[in-house]
């Protein structure tokens, strides 16, 4: 705002600065007057329906609603006149002749913007007394409860459903008295967003339904944390009665979530007291499982692990969770490098590590900047549900008018018009490589293929593109010619004057590249130390049968190492064949840490609860692991030791998703038959994710346990919907999935997510596979 | 800016569009479209309603079934709720079967003045059916409905597109003894 462009008004006697144009509300939000309101949500768009923000302005004969009238210079308003309070409460009274008198029944209650609002402008009697109108509550999904006689038809929820969500599914239906927010047609929310709705419903119509009449709100404390499933790192507020959360809503931050929340972060909490919750030290022996106390688990794991190491420091392998908090990283690397071991990675997921790997992978720009785009690539990547707060962020550049490019293996369900360039997983890999070439990319294997029109047409665009980015996601990263697409997607950028960036993993895939949780001088990656099993491992944080990118070769060299110590929150089948000890980790609300976000900013939390049964913070846990095995610098008593040691180190490391590419790599995935695309669903990201029941109960999660392959394909070889099919894939145990045609997979390819029920048994994410009828 | 201010449009439209009703509703429906900018198709909905609803090419004329409705949104690429926001909001789209003949008889204020409600008597008891009932045969369905803009010949009921003022007894007699 520059001097010329404000204007003064008045609002109740205080003189106000505004820009021209802007609403009423707004600049009295600005200055603190509170003006009382339902529809208006200064992320949607202004409705004016609820008349509860009447205001008195001179001059004009009657109230003018505040979310709705622009600012003039020289306006005078008063917000409490007479006039303004009469006909606030004109509105209020008749938001309330149809609402109910639940409110000891109402999980909004204690609140409940209606309640808050209705002590300042209702009035103590109710002058209706003629029968309120009840409405059907429908079966909205498994995240949000309904009771809509509640409602007061403000469409908060219908506008975020259209403007935010993308996917208009909840609608006003009926007229007048009749008319009721629902689905019309009975069917559960499919956004990835959906629980966004509870916080917008003014009243208690929308609830959560895993919270459903578990707590008051006066009852709870508010804590705050980051959310630990996806490296946008959402800013939360734990709600916690009596030491135990209960419910997560979004605190807001502009730069990163904004005022909204992912139902992954919102509803992960249910995790933390799953039934197979960790609570004891576990110790095997003689094959047995035996709970033990904290002492001798330890001394079994520094035993085991410095047996397994003998006198070679690389006989032992760590593999690290890409969520995990820096200070447990940092303290993870520290034991195993004092331990003499090179082998250490948290890219647990990614298929391929030849060629120069970038320094510090990210988002390649601020978060923010990703809705100012004007043309997006993105290659291998389904943001909409890897990290949903990206691809909302994505979705507004597109609603803007961004270009939008996909390139992948199979066909996405977007909630925005944007092209998608789909082929198979090996002729993937050829497009992707015909962008480069359209780019001027003349070595290895661009020279083989022909470029066609429609990829010097996009490379032009991308050049001429004022805000241009090519991203490379998750898909990308698991697929075994990664090394080369990376290698492709970094060159398009450069020739397009683009900027490349990385959907890196986990909550903070940023700190552990800047911690350099990668291997050290002759190291073995994630890949190399399970296809050369190592004696020991050490494991944080991870699922063996679910967070492995080959689950099969990793099981099985897991299973033959002497000693595998684990540091889990939870017990599971897999860990338990493989492990000798495992030791009860907090989970990320239980511990203090710091992340790292896809956009490189640090952000420190602390335990909001405290850890479950003895479950120890991973800090500490590896704090008296490394004082046992007597290695030095492990004297910490706070994890703010732990962290400033750990941003000593980095230093003014920055991230930088800058490397040399590598123009000879070859393409190495073979053709065959049938290729797998091993995608990773929203709801299998981690061991806490895959336990929250409600998140499972969604379609996505459902969705996420068939294996698709192209109608016609499915034709081919004779499978019906329904049909149990057997898969198998060269070095992996057979494992039976449900058919499902469909045609978003393209022909040749067989889309079977990793880390779900029944994929520990497979091998790679890509590749060939061999199915037939169980 | 709101959805309202932006044509709203599924994210990808679907194909098999000329599997849908007849030619003949396609071109209605195409002809309200053609009157509108190409980016708001939606503003052809409730004509296209009103096409799929009259046309009796189908086994449920004179109503909007589930399928007729989501047919509409699959035609204009809207998302469904958005067509089912319109039909329940206006009374004259029916979303249950109705009767050959619909008889909206007006009970607004000048019509009830001049004495609607001797008409509506009559005619409950005539076809032995309440306001907002079909007659079992299937001929007759009786409607409420609010003023209708001819106040001046009140009472007034309307069958199909045509008008009746200046109602009696008797003169309901007539005319329903004339339909077929
Ligand atoms: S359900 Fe809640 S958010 Fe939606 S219209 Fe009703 S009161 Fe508003
Ligand atoms: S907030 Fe202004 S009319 Fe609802
Ligand atoms: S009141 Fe009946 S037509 Fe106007």
């Amino acid at each position: 705002m520059t001097e010329e462009s404000t204007i003064t008004i008045e609002v109740d006697g205080r003189a106000l600065k505004a820009a021209p144009g802007a609403m009423l509300i707004d600049v009295c939000d600005a200055a603190g007057i509170h003006i009382p309101r339902f529809c208006y949500h200064r992320k949607l768009s202004l409705s004016a329906n609820c008349r509860m923000c009447l205001v008195e302005v001179e001059k004009v004969p009657r109230p003018l609603p505040a979310c709705v009238t622009p600012v003039n210079d020289g306006m005078k308003v008063t917000t409490n006149s007479p006039m303004a309070v009469e006909a606030q409460k004109g509105a209020m009274e008749f938001l309330l002749i149809n609402h109910p008198l639940d409110c000891p029944i109402c999980d909004q209650g204690g609140e409940c913007e209606l309640q808050d609002v209705a002590l300042g402008y209702g009035s103590d009697a109710s002058r209706y007394a003629e029968a309120k109108r009840v409405v059907a509550d429908p079966d909205i999904g498994p995240l949000v409860a309904t009771d809509l006689t509640r409602c007061i038809h403000c469409t908060r929820c219908v506008r975020f459903g259209a403007e935010i969500a993308g996917i208009r599914e909840l609608g006003a239906t009926g007229r007048g008295d009749h008319m009721t927010i629902g689905t019309y047609v009975e069917h559960a929310m499919g956004s990835e967003l959906a629980g966004n709705v509870i916080d917008l419903c003014p009243v208690g119509a929308l609830t959560s339904k895993p919270f459903r009449f578990q707590a008051r709100a006066w009852e709870m404390v508010q804590r705050d944390g980051i959310a630990a499933h996806d490296g946008v790192g959402s800013n939360v507020h734990y709600h916690l009665r009596r030491d135990q959360i209960l419910r997560v809503h979004p605190k807001d931050n502009e730069a990163v979530n904004e005022c909204w929340l992912s139902d992954r972060d919102r509803f992960s909490y249910q995790a933390l007291s799953a039934a197979d919750r960790l609570l004891k030290p576990l110790v095997k022996q003689g094959g047995e499982w035996r709970e033990t106390d904290w002492q001798s688990a330890l001394e079994a794991a520094a035993q085991g692990l410095a047996q397994a190491r003998g006198d070679d420091g690389n006989q032992l392998g760590g593999l690290l969770s890409p969520s995990a908090s820096l200070e447990e990283l940092y303290l993870a690397k520290k034991l195993m490098r004092g331990l003499g071991s090179a082998n250490l990675d948290h890219r647990l997921r990614q298929a391929d590590f030849r060629g120069d790997p970038p320094k510090v992978p990210w988002l390649g720009g601020p978060i923010a900047e990703l809705e100012e785009q004007d043309l997006v690539v993105i290659i291998g990547a389904n943001p909409r549900k890897d990290q949903p707060l990206l691809g909302h962020r994505i979705r507004k550049a597109a609603m803007k008018g961004a270009e939008v490019v996909y390139f992948n293996p199979l066909k996405l369900d977007l909630n925005y018009r944007a092209a998608q360039w789909v082929a198979n997983p090996r002729d993937w890999v050829l497009e992707v490589a015909n962008l480069a070439k359209a780019a001027g990319v003349r070595k290895g294997v661009v020279n083989k293929i022909k470029v066609a029109d429609h990829h010097k047409e996009l490379f032009k665009r991308l050049k001429a593109a004022d805000k241009a980015l090519v991203l490379v996601g998750d898909l990308a990263m698991g697929h075994p010619d990664y090394g080369l697409l990376r290698c492709l997607a970094a060159q398009v950028a450069e020739a397009a004057g683009a900027r490349l960036g990385f959907l890196t993993p986990g909550a903070n895939g940023v700190g552990a590249a800047l911690l350099g949780v990668t291997p050290g001088e002759g190291g073995l990656d994630a890949q190399a130390m399970l296809a050369e099993p190592r004696k020991g491992y050490l494991l944080l944080g991870i699922d063996p049968g679910f967070d492995l990118e080959n689950p099969a070769q990793g099981l099985n060299a897991l299973m033959k190492a002497e000693c595998v110590v684990a540091l889990s929150s939870f017990r599971s089948p897999d860990l338990e064949t493989v492990a000798d000890v495992i030791l009860p980790l907090a989970a990320a609300p239980e511990s203090a840490g710091t992340f790292f976000n896809i956009e490189g900013t640090q952000q420190g939390f602390n335990g909001a609860a405290p850890p479950a049964g003895e479950a120890r913070p991973g800090w500490k846990i590896l704090r008296v692991l490394g004082n046992l095995m007597n290695l030095g610098g492990f004297d910490f008593n706070t994890p703010l030791q732990v962290r400033d040691e750990a941003l000593g180190m980095l230093g003014d490391a920055a991230p930088d998703n800058g490397f040399e590419p590598d123009p000879a790599l070859e393409l190495t995935l073979p053709e065959a038959e049938l290729l797998r695309i091993g995608e990773l669903p929203i709801y299998s990201v981690d061991p806490m994710v895959r336990r929250a029941p409600a998140l499972q109960a969604t379609a996505d999660a459902q969705d996420a346990a068939y294996l698709r392959l192209n109608p016609e394909d499915a034709k081919r070889l004779g499978f019906t919907a329904g049909d149990r099919i057997t898969v198998s894939q060269p070095q992996a145990r057979k494992a039976v999935f449900e058919a499902r045609p469909d045609p978003a997979v393209p022909q040749g390819a067989v889309a079977l997510c990793t880390a779900i029920p029944g994929s520990q048994a497979l091998a790679g994410r890509f590749g060939e596979v061999t199915l037939e009828k169980a | 800016m709101g959805f309202k201010m932006q044509p709203m449009t599924v994210p990808e439209p679907a194909p098999g569009k000329d599997q849908l009703f007849t030619p003949e509703i396609r071109a209605e429906i195409d002809r309200w479209i053609a009157k509108y900018p190409a980016e708001w198709k939606q503003s052809a909905l409730m004509a296209a309603l009103v096409a799929v609803q009259d046309a009796d090419t189908d086994n449920n004329p004179g109503w909007l079934s589930q399928k007729d409705l989501d047919d509409v949104a699959h035609y204009l690429d809207l998302p469904p709720i958005a067509v089912y926001e319109v039909a329940t909001f206006y009374s004259m789209y029916e979303l249950k079967p109705v009767g050959r003949h619909k008889i909206c008889v007006c009970t607004n204020v000048s019509c009830m003045a001049c004495g609607s409600d001797e008409i509506v008597s009559h005619l409950e008891g005539k076809l032995g059916i309440k306001l907002g009932q079909t007659t079992e045969d299937g001929h007759y369905t009786l409607k409420e409905v609010e003023c209708l803009g001819a106040c001046g010949g009140a009472p007034m009921f309307q069958i199909g597109k045509q008008y009746y003022e200046n109602l009696t007894p008797d003169r309901v007699d007539e005319i329903l003894d004339g339909l077929e």
